[in-house]
């Protein structure tokens, strides 16, 4: 089959590799109709991710059709279409039994390999690292998923794959990102990042019944799409967010932030971009954490900051004083799909959400290559890309 | 024959260590003349360093002359004689003439004495990793003692159970090959060693408190195992904690090498993911596999990653039917 592999920093490649098969009693085999590139596929493609290997298949956001199933799955069967949660969960241990997929305790197996950069291990993922499990990913035409009994769900209506592809990822994920939130009734919500992620993450907000939501980006069209979700916006290159905010919020600050940026961040003023870029090449830190330090400053007093945003290790000057000395809460996670995903396609079915509108580009997976030079320097307007595998 | 030929090499040491004194007091007592014969007098510098690298002498002396086995102690001659030829090089490209002729004899003899330093040391260190050493016996004398533990959520009966059952054991320890139990209560041991050789034992339960604990012993054999596992109920509906306590008495001479080696380098780290694996059994029926890691959790295998990209096909038949027909 073909697959879109990573070859080093910066260099994907679509190779010709040998088709998954079964290794477990709950696998099943999933033939891919549409994939994406996500966010977190940039931070592999940048290389700050550790103990990626020169040949490991990517992607993480897939759906398609089961080919084949194991012996021990029996809620799936051969012709089933499927959306594929990114992280791989067991659905017995006591992560899973408490809804914590993403830190199932069972589905990595080089769940050594984590433990040293962070403790403990969380669960497996797809495409995403050794340390994470050493899984190929889904942007390919083929791949195995297992506990193909608990994460994959199942499509019976003909909502078109572009609704429902976002479900194995970036809609639970900003779903997710304002939940923690925790939002009541007059709350103001700021997002920074108007990526897809972000954007979800604004839809969300209201959802749940935000006041007002604000999201906060550099790129104008990012924002424009954050605005059709019904965000105010704020170009972090043309105002002083703090101040902004604070403004905004006749001096409260907003009740929640969400970081949906994550560990490569940019920074306006060019010489402190330059002093996080510079530590970060030296791996002094592995972050560039300027969303997150912005979004602790500019929570109001016993908010929360929510941080979706992915992190990979160490960072530096966080404003632990603020945090401690202003009562904030903060609450951060991989994305615990498999909660979501009925509760959202039932909401997309009803109407309440179509995803599909971030989507700015369709692309063949033997694009994939071109896919991340646009995704990452964002050209052409690129928001989000879906690959389609057949 | 290797008795006569650590005696020779302590001998070595010692000889290096009457050196280390001779040089030493002179450079203590006469830094002038010392420096004159080295070639550095015309350095104030090292004229003043003199005395301090004398005394370094002597401490080499001290702990070679001093020591039971003083070749394990060359090691700091070879780091001394490390400093000296530094300062001797500097001394080189600073001098001309008569001088620089004595900068180089003497960089000469440092040069030589250097060789036999090294030549000790290494000596020594083959002595100290041989089989039967006083280093390896006290490894295999203290024998390794390991503890881990692991939740795992499902009812400690059901837990206690499946341990209890030794044959099961293979399924979750990776270095295991088999285990069978005999009509006495005995159980037969077998684990695998590097290049295919095998290692096996026999061990009997000394205490086997239901839903508790296992203790058992090893019986005969090359290898000493004593172990318990305990099974206490996590608070709070948790599940089950499990605690191994293992010791291994090693044997000495080959087969304790062997098994030393079997064991690994992280010792704690096997115990760890035999326990990590008997909690993916017990949750989840089956030890979890991908594609950089296909056996399973391994420390071994985690050092070494296959790329995430599927396992080349064994057989193809399945799923290939089902796809022709799409
Ligand atoms: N937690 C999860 O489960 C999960 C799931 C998916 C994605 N993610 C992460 O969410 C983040 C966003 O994902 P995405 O797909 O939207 O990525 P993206 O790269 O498309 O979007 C990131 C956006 O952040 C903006 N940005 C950069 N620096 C900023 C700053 N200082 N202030 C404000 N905005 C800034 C960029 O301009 C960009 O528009 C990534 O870190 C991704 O890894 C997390
Ligand atoms: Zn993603
Ligand atoms: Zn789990």
């Amino acid at each position: 089959m073909k697959a879109a592999c990573w070859m080093g920093r910066n260099t994907v490649e679509v190779h010709e590799v040998p088709d998954p098969r079964i290794l477990n009693a709950r696998d099943a085999v999933v033939r891919i109709t549409s994939t994406a590139i996500c966010g977190s596929d940039l931070h592999l493609y940048d290389g700050y991710v550790p103990t990626m290997k020169k040949g490991d298949i990517l992607g993480h956001e897939f759906m398609g059709e089961v080919v084949e199933v194991g012996p021990q799955v029996s809620t799936l069967k051969v012709g089933d279409r499927v959306v594929v949660p990114f992280p791989i969960a067991c659905g017995n241990c006591g992560s899973c039994a408490n809804g914590m997929y993403s830190v199932c305790e069972n589905s990595n197996p080089n769940a050594g390999m984590a433990e040293k950069l962070m403790g403990h291990s969380p669960s497996g993922i797809f495409g995403y690292s050794h340390m994470l499990g050493g899984y190929p990913g889904g942007q390919a035409q083929y791949a195995r998923v297992p506990f193909a009994d608990v994460g994959p769900i199942k499509i019976e209506d003909d909502l078109p794959d572009e609704k429902v592809l976002f479900l194995s990822d970036i809609l639970p994920t900003g779903w997710m990102g304002a939940e923690m939130c925790d939002i009541k009734p007059g709350d103001t919500i700021a997002v920074w990042g108007a990526g897809p992620v972000g954007q979800f993450a604004v839809a969300s907000a209201y959802l749940m019944g935000a006041e007002r939501v604000i999201a906060i980006d550099r790129f104008p069209y990012r924002l424009r799409k954050a605005a059709q979700a019904g965000a105010q916006t704020l170009d972090y290159e043309e105002v002083n967010v703090l101040e902004a905010l604070r403004e905004m919020t006749a001096g409260r600050g907003p009740d929640a932030c969400i970081d949906a940026v994550g560990m490569e961040a940019h920074h306006p003023v060019a010489a402190v971009h330059a002093y996080d870029r510079t530590r970060q090449a030296a791996r002094m830190e592995t972050e560039r954490p300027h969303a997150l330090r912005e979004a602790i400053m500019a929570c109001r007093n016993g908010g929360t900051v929510s941080v979706v945003g992915v992190y990979g290790g160490l960072l530096d000057k966080f404003p632990m004083g603020a945090l401690m000395n202003r009562s904030l809460t903060l609450k951060a996670g991989q994305c615990h799909v498999q909660r979501y995903t009925r509760p959202l396609l039932e909401r997309i079915r009803n109407g309440d959400i179509d995803p599909s509108f971030v989507i700015s580009h369709r692309m063949r997976l033997e694009d994939a290559p071109r896919g991340y030079e646009m995704f990452k320097n964002k050209q052409d307007e690129c928001n989000k890309i879906v690959l389609s595998a057949v | 024959m290797s008795q006569e030929r650590d005696r020779a090499t302590d001998r070595l040491a010692r000889m290096l260590g009457l050196v280390s004194m001779g040089l030493g007091v002179a450079q203590v007592a006469a830094p002038g003349a010392v420096s004159r014969l080295g070639g550095v007098d015309g350095s104030p510098r090292a004229r003043a360093l003199m005395p301090l690298a004398g005394a370094r002498e002597l401490l080499h002396a001290a702990l070679l002359l001093g020591g039971r086995r003083p070749a394990d102690r060359v090691w700091t001659r070879v780091a001394g004689d490390a400093m000296d030829l530094a300062a001797l090089g500097r001394a080189v490209s600073g001098t001309q003439g008569d001088r620089r002729r004595r900068v180089m004899a003497a960089t000469a003899v440092v040069l030589a004495v250097t060789a036999l330093d090294v030549y000790t040391a290494a000596r020594a260190a083959r002595r100290r990793s041989r089989p039967g050493s006083p280093e390896v016996e006290q490894v295999a004398r203290r024998g390794m003692n390991l503890h881990a533990a692991v939740t795992v959520n499902r009812p400690r009966r059901e837990v206690y159970r499946r341990w209890r059952d030794v044959e099961n054991l293979p399924g979750f320890m990776a270095h295991l090959e088999s285990v069978s139990t005999t009509a006495d209560g005995r159980s037969h041991w077998r684990a695998r060693g590097p290049a295919g050789t095998a290692v096996t034992w026999n061990a009997k339960v000394v205490e086997d408190r239901p839903d508790e604990l296992i203790s058992w012993k090893s019986a005969g054999g090359v290898v000493g195992v004593t172990g318990s596992v305990r099974f206490a109920d996590a608070p709070g509906g948790r599940g089950t904690e499990i605690h191994v306590d293992l010791s291994y008495r090693l044997p000495t001479g080959r087969a304790g090498l062997l098994l030393a080696r079997l064991t690994g380098e992280h010792p704690e780290q096997q115990v760890r993911d035999d326990l990590r694996r008997f909690k993916q059994v017990m949750e989840t029926g089956e030890v979890v596999r991908s594609e950089g890691s296909p056996e399973g959790t391994r420390a071994l295998r985690q050092a070494r990653q296959r790329p995430a990209r599927p396992v080349p096909p064994v057989r193809s038949s399945v799923r290939a039917s089902v796809r022709s027909a799409h």
